[in-house]
């Protein structure tokens, strides 16, 4: 073969949209089949991702040429369709890649029931088809349709367990949606209305900022913050992620949420950029560290299981916020948040696998009776530790390097001669504290004196994933040169 | 990578591996489990001696892998890492021995072992770091090994040490983090070099460098249990014997003073050291530990607490010579490194040996305990006495040079903490020993061991008694031979000469 990496891009984007839909509508028309679909079809995105990775990394050396722009059926912006890849999508695409398999792999185990199969299964593909759309979507409208394939797929995931508590946080969590939708939507028109685009390439370029722009910055933003939960509007998280189905809640809290605050990102460091002020990100700063707190002390007063783990998405969600000012500091620390929330995906989703595995051998998750399960079940309890430990933002794991980048960020606004950062960089180190703390709440249990009791069987996909992704996590920390450096490789962004 | 890289991995996976290994394994599996702790510590031994005459020759190793932009994991072996890594290597075997027997029958033993490992495993990565960065990874992994050990046995006493230890540890563990992503921001991500890296930045960030320096401080004394910050260590106690042989003799304990040793040569330099101020603030803290330590000590009638409270007490000795930044001095505190780990473990697989064999776990209860298991309480007798600072014990070698170097960087008044110290240190061991020798036992004892598993062929399990006896030896020939080549004296004294900068003394 002669052609170059660089030529081959466009054809390998479009084939990784095209595989992820046709899984997607597969599986839905052909339900009986729908986990053979789902389980062999997860294998090859992920294997289609790693190409694609692999492609993009020895085709764009150079930064400011690095994004790569397919106009679907031809038509160029701002008429048609445009694909974008670029360094920033490339990493959350692998994200995707990495946790979508290990979910779809324990949900073999998890979803057994024939029924109860041709449901979920359908409604995951779709989900995941979302998300990869999500990140290869060049333009505004675009965008909110995929965010809306998410929303919806998510929502149903949510409920398909049919029992009183999911349905009714799945209300909840489709209200939510709604109304950030609507919100979103609403500034996406304001911004068309004014400038007749979408695409945010070309956006970018002709922002002015006037009203009509400040306008559909806090509508977007806000309708965007509502969904990826940030403090606080964060509110709605915890009893849907709380009462979803465990690899529901692992894709809800690991991906779902990243991929509303991956567009909160692109939208502020592209066209509303200009908007970004220093006082503005210290009131943002000081709503992450309010929900660093809040999340923490919710997680460390919970008595479920689950409910601990998705407060504590509400708390690590906070140190996004607090970087949101060390940006305006630092502008090349954007890098630093995106590689956190990476290592907090992993870290968490393989967190909620683990206790859905030690829910479903206990047959609930009150903390207080899990004892003898934790006792039992050691290999699980290590996973959900080693993850932890990634919380907490210590070694060997992806989340010290991630806490190591952050605290660097803050060390530096306090050099600059920033008196704020002290306080920002007292939450970035305490915080891990307070994670250390709820974290320990659900392990130590295991170590107690007490009877042992395996409680019901699990199928080894459920006993075995949540380590491997526990450990992924963990030598995440051994990418951070890598992610650093593909995430340069994204145009515009400082 | 050079080629003397791999041999600094190999020695890091060689404890690692078994570790990950016996975590997998079931419980029942003794002797695969048995031969896996038993080989990797042997391996971990030979090749931690075929390192020591590499270094001895002056071979240079050196591994380092990228971590960040800038920042590397960096692997290297001086003098200095081998002292503590010999010091662990062998201790870890000798204890490796003792743990098996000591919990011969009783639950959970892989999960014990593998942690057991793992805790290895960041005490020989401590000895091996070659950058501050480096240091924190393992010192961090450190703390996570040990609390599983701490609170292996379950009970609510061990859960509430293990919350106390986190605490202190985790919290002291993020003040280290912050100061060396810090320092790492002003100088770099340097690798250690004896006289330190900072060079002009003393003059032109003098302040900043005197908090880094309180902080790093902060961050290691916690677990080398300086006064205020060692409430942790006496309550930790409750572990296992061998778990509390690991946190006092060989891992948690050392890896805090070693930080120390390492941030006062190899990353300050005495000679910043001194000219800040910092070392004479050191002296002081040292001295004030020792001298509490000992007087806690005194307190308690609980054997395993005194002994805690006398390891409070000794560290600060390490300490306290580095700090004096004197050859002589540093000489004294470095080998203390070595000397009080061989005679702390000796005393703490003493202390085993009383409560496991007869349930004594208290100084009144020693009464007459020398005629029951004179060897035990020989290897006791040797241990307190090293402790001490008898002629011609290990303990003895220590204070010589530590007073000598007290007078040679004109600090007079250490030498009177010093024999103060040693009259407490006299104070609270001798009446242990000579109850135990001339003391009468009016009752019979409580045979605890024979009850459970049947009569013994020696005084104790075997498993017991050998390693015991074998430290009791180390503490011994440490003082006898200390003259000898290869001794840690002599060690010690390389690497005064070659890996050391001491401000106005060229080797």
């Amino acid at each position: 073969m002669s052609e170059t990496p660089a030529a081959m891009l466009p054809l390998a984007i479009s084939g990784l949209v095209a595989l992820s839909l046709a899984l997607a509508i597969l599986a839905t028309i052909w339900p009986r089949q729908a986990h053979r679909i789902g389980g062999y079809g997860a294998v090859l995105m992920t294997a289609a991702v790693v190409v694609l990775s692999a492609l993009f990394l020895a085709a764009g050396p150079d930064p400011e040429s690095a994004a790569t722009r397919v106009a679907l059926g031809g038509w160029e912006a701002p008429l048609g369709v445009m694909l974008h890849l670029d360094g920033l999508s490339m990493t959350l695409l692998v994200l995707t890649g990495v946790v979508g398999l290990a979910t779809s792999l324990y949900s073999l185990g998890y979803v057994h029931d024939p029924i109860e199969r041709r449901q979920f299964w359908p409604l995951w593909l779709w989900l995941w088809a979302g998300l990869n759309m999500l990140l290869l979507s060049g333009d505004a409208f675009n965008l909110y349709i995929s965010l809306e394939v998410v929303s919806l797929s998510a929502v149903a995931l949510v409920a398909f367990t049919g029992t009183a508590a999911a349905v009714s946080g799945a209300m909840r969590y489709m209200l939510i949606n709604i109304l950030g939708s609507l919100s979103f939507l609403m500034g996406v028109v304001l911004l068309f209305g004014e400038h007749g685009v979408l695409d945010l390439v070309l956006l970018e370029a002709r922002t002015e900022i006037g009203p009509t722009e400040r306008m559909a910055a806090v509508l977007m933003t806000a309708g965007l913050m509502l969904k990826a939960a940030l403090f606080p509007l964060h509110v709605w998280l915890a009893p849907a992620h709380g009462s979803a189905p465990a690899p529901v809640s692992a894709v809800l809290s690991g991906l779902v949420v990243t991929g509303s605050f991956y567009l909160i990102l692109r939208l502020w460091m592209g066209p509303f950029a200009p908007l970004a002020t220093p006082a503005f990100g210290i009131l943002v700063g000081l709503l992450g560290v309010a929900a660093l707190v809040w999340g923490s002390a919710q997680a460390l007063r919970s008595g479920r299981l689950k409910s601990i783990v998705a407060y504590s998405t509400v708390a690590q969600f906070g140190y996004l916020l607090i970087a949101f000012p060390l940006m305006l500091v630092d502008s090349g620390a954007w890098r630093v948040v995106v590689f956190f929330a990476v290592v907090h995906a992993l870290a968490k989703a393989s967190v909620f696998l683990a206790a859905g595995t030690l829910q479903h051998a206990a047959g609930h998750d009150r903390l207080a009776d899990m004892g003898a399960i934790l006792r039992a079940r050691g290999r699980t309890v290590f996973a959900l530790g080693l993850a932890g430990v990634s919380l907490m933002g210590l070694p060997f794991t992806g989340g010290f390097i991630a806490k190591y980048l952050l605290l660097e960020a803050g060390l530096s606004t306090i050099l600059a001669g920033s008196l704020i950062g002290v306080l920002w960089v007292s939450a970035i180190a305490g915080g891990g504290l307070l994670a250390a703390g709820y974290v320990l709440r659900m392990v130590a249990p295991a170590f107690h004196r007490g009877p042992r009791d395996a409680g019901e069987a699990v199928s080894p996909w459920m006993d075995w994933v949540p380590l491997g992704l526990a450990v992924v996590a963990a030598a995440a920390g051994f990418a951070g040169t890598l992610t650093l450096h593909t995430l340069t490789l994204t145009p515009g962004a400082p | 990578m050079t080629d003397g890289g791999w041999l600094l991995l190999a020695i890091l996976m060689s404890s690692l591996g078994p570790g990950l290994a016996i975590f997998f394994l079931p419980e029942r599996r003794y002797g695969l489990r048995t031969l896996l702790n038993l080989g990797g510590a042997g391996t971990k031994l030979v090749l931690v001696g075929w390192l020591l005459l590499g270094v001895l020759r002056g071979d240079e190793y050196q591994l380092s892998i990228p971590l960040l932009p800038g920042i590397d994991f960096v692997l290297a072996a001086d003098a200095l890492s081998l002292l503590f890594a010999t010091l662990s290597a062998v201790l870890w075997f000798v204890t490796t021995v003792y743990a098996i027997g000591y919990l011969e029958g009783s639950p959970r033993r892989s999960r014990f072992f593998g942690f057991f490992s793992l805790c290895v495993s960041a005490t020989v990565g401590i000895a091996l770091s070659g950058n501050l960065i480096t240091l924190l990874i393992f010192y961090e992994l450190l703390t996570l090994a040990t609390w599983p050990l701490v609170v292996h046995r379950g009970t609510p006493a061990a859960l509430r040490a293990g919350r106390l230890y986190l605490a202190y540890t985790l919290t002291s563990g993020l003040v280290l983090f912050t100061a060396i992503v810090w320092l790492t921001l002003l100088a770099g991500a340097e690798s250690f070099v004896p006289g330190g890296y900072l060079g002009e930045l003393a003059t032109t960030h003098e302040t900043t460098l005197k908090v880094l320096f309180v902080m790093l401080m902060i961050g290691f004394g916690v677990k080398a249990a300086l006064v205020p910050l060692h409430s942790w260590l006496p309550i930790a106690m409750v572990a296992p014997a061998p778990v509390s042989a690991l946190l006092h003799a060989v891992a948690v304990v050392k890896a805090g003073a070693f930080g120390i040793v390492r941030v006062v040569n190899d990353v300050y330099g005495a000679e910043v050291t001194m000219e800040l101020g910092l070392a004479a603030g050191l002296v002081v803290v040292a001295a004030i530990t020792i001298l509490y330590g000992s007087i806690q000590a005194l307190r308690t009638d609980d054997l395993k607490q005194r002994l805690a409270f006398s390891t409070v007490s000794q560290v600060s000795y390490i300490v306290l010579g580095v700090a004096l930044a004197g050859p002589l001095g540093v000489i004294g505190g470095l080998v203390h490194l070595v000397h009080q780990g061989i005679t702390k473990i000796t005393l703490f697989f003493c202390a085993g040996n009383f409560a496991e064999t007869l349930g004594i776990h208290k100084i009144s209860e020693l009464d007459g305990v020398g005629r029951r298991m004179p060897l035990t309480m020989l290897a006791f007798t040797l241990g307190a006495l090293g402790m001490i600072g008898l002629p011609p014990l290990a303990g003895f070698v220590t204070k010589w040079h530590l007073g000598l170097g007290a007078l040679e960087a004109q600090f007079h008044w250490v030498l009177a903490v010093l024999i103060v110290s040693s009259l407490l240190n006299a104070a609270y061991f001798l009446p242990p020993v000579i109850r135990g020798w001339l003391g009468e036992r009016r009752t019979s004892w409580h045979e605890r061991m024979v009850e459970h598993s049947g009569p013994t062929r020696f005084e104790t399990h075997w498993m017991l008694l050998v390693p015991t006896m074998f430290v009791a030896a180390l503490s011994l020939l440490g003082g006898l031979l200390a003259g000898m080549s290869l001794s840690p004296l002599d060690w010690v004294t390389l690497i005064v000469e070659r890996d050391y900068s001491i401000p106005g003394f060229a080797p």
